[in-house]
């Protein structure tokens, strides 16, 4: 089961929501957490242990001036701009490149070769019996957070039990998290901007086949509209987390409510059940 | 010597565009006679890297100036190493203001 926690709107919970759900589930079952938000990780908080780290890297041409004719096709192939080839140098640009390889195809004579550079790391830990967390994290400048949420998934592949943090918003690093998932819990919160960006987001889930259900986090009680979202689109309202001074004093101290309040355990086993029911998931 | 300015439309009497990398055209005047070629910009819509690859247009076509309003980091890199020398013109004015503020010499050379 691998089940992604997702909003369109930043800041509406999605992390409140996987760390209490990984823990609730690591008291009984073996669960991996994995922060894909790799811009801006903060899982590790509600779980500091001691984490071993391993960097991730992509390709990228290295040139050999002495064998390169500066024939040019290797600048005209590349459709980010990342090789310009001048009459006797070639300039290269990291940070536009994509790691394609298309450079080192197109070459006549076999100039270029790929070395690898580092673009982010990951960090694994066990803070608790039943629970690993997976965080991958982008290097500061490095521009393309794909390759370091590919990395961090791929090192939970195996894994029984795999819940998935992602970034806030629809782009590529969300839909890379999304990638092969078999349910997704949109965390929303009732406000105007929450419901906008949820429709985005439930436009993104659908689109890649996701079965999907919705968390309500900080309801005021004011839901109409959300509520009527869910109706009119077949979207189940699986949970609704109420604004609660206590809960945000909890989440402010890095606390978790299942811990802090075990009564709250049993909403969050509920969520899951519901979560695989939404998979398609026998007991 | 063929001397590049970066426009909104086709002629010298079209606005200069502020942008590099996305300016929908480059005027090539040549300095010697004032006779000009339009080039449509291929990558003023690209997703990304534009400023390099339109700097290989200008280096494609023997242009050894610049004039231009906002020019990328990485467009001057490669525009520096080709030894095409760099001028700032934002006076938003036509191709033809700022070729001859260019023969005047009192556009500021940025590269």
């Amino acid at each position: 089961m691998k089940l992604a926690i997702a909003s369109g709107k930043g800041g509406t919970g999605k992390s409140m929501v996987a760390a209490n759900l990984a823990f609730t589930l690591s008291t009984t079952d073996k669960v991996t957490l994995v922060d894909c938000d790799v811009e801006e990780p903060n899982l590790h908080l509600f779980f500091p242990a001691p984490a071993m780290m391993t960097e991730v890297t992509v390709p990228v041409p290295v040139v050999d001036e002495t064998t390169c004719q500066h024939c040019g096709k290797c600048g005209e192939f590349c459709q980010y701009g990342a090789l310009t080839v001048l009459s006797k140098r070639v300039l290269f640009f990291p940070e536009l490149c994509h790691s394609c390889g298309g450079c080192m195809l197109v070459c006549p004579n076999d100039a270029i070769h790929e070395e690898p550079k580092r673009i982010g790391t990951l960090s694994i830990s066990m803070p608790q019996p039943g629970l690993k967390l997976i965080s991958g994290t982008l290097d500061t400048g490095s521009p393309h957070a794909v390759p370091v949420i590919r990395a961090a998934k791929k090192l939970a592949a195996q894994d029984p039990v795999v819940i998935l943090d992602t970034a806030p918003g629809t782009s590529c690093p969300v839909v890379e998290a999304l990638d092969g998932c078999d349910a997704c819990i949109l965390v929303t919160e009732s406000t105007p901007f929450g419901l906008h960006d949820l429709q985005l987001a439930v436009d993104v889930v659908a689109r890649l086949g996701i079965p999907a259900g919705i968390v309500i986090n900080r309801s005021d009680g004011k839901d109409a509209e959300t509520l009527r979202f869910c109706t009119d689109h077949d979207l189940e309202v699986m949970m609704t987390i109420p604004f609660s001074c206590e809960i945000a004093a909890i989440q402010s101290r890095g606390d978790l409510l299942c811990r802090e309040r075990p009564e709250w355990q049993k909403d969050f086993c509920a969520l899951y059940a519901k979560c695989r029911a939404l998979a398609g998931v026998d007991e | 010597m063929k001397i590049c300015f970066t426009a909104k439309g086709t002629t010298l009497d079209a606005q200069t565009e502020e942008r590099f990398g996305r300016a929908p055209y480059f005027i090539l005047v040549d300095s010697e006679n004032g006779s000009f070629e339009t080039i449509q910009n291929p990558f003023a819509d690209g997703g990304g890297g534009v400023g390099p690859k339109a700097a290989q247009v200008l280096i494609a076509n023997n242009v050894k100036a610049l004039v231009s309003g906002q020019v990328g980091g990485n467009a001057q890199e490669v525009l520096a190493a080709a030894g095409i020398a760099m001028y700032t013109y934002r006076a938003a004015g036509s191709v033809r203001d700022a070729f001859d503020q260019f023969t005047k010499n009192t556009l500021e050379r940025s590269v």
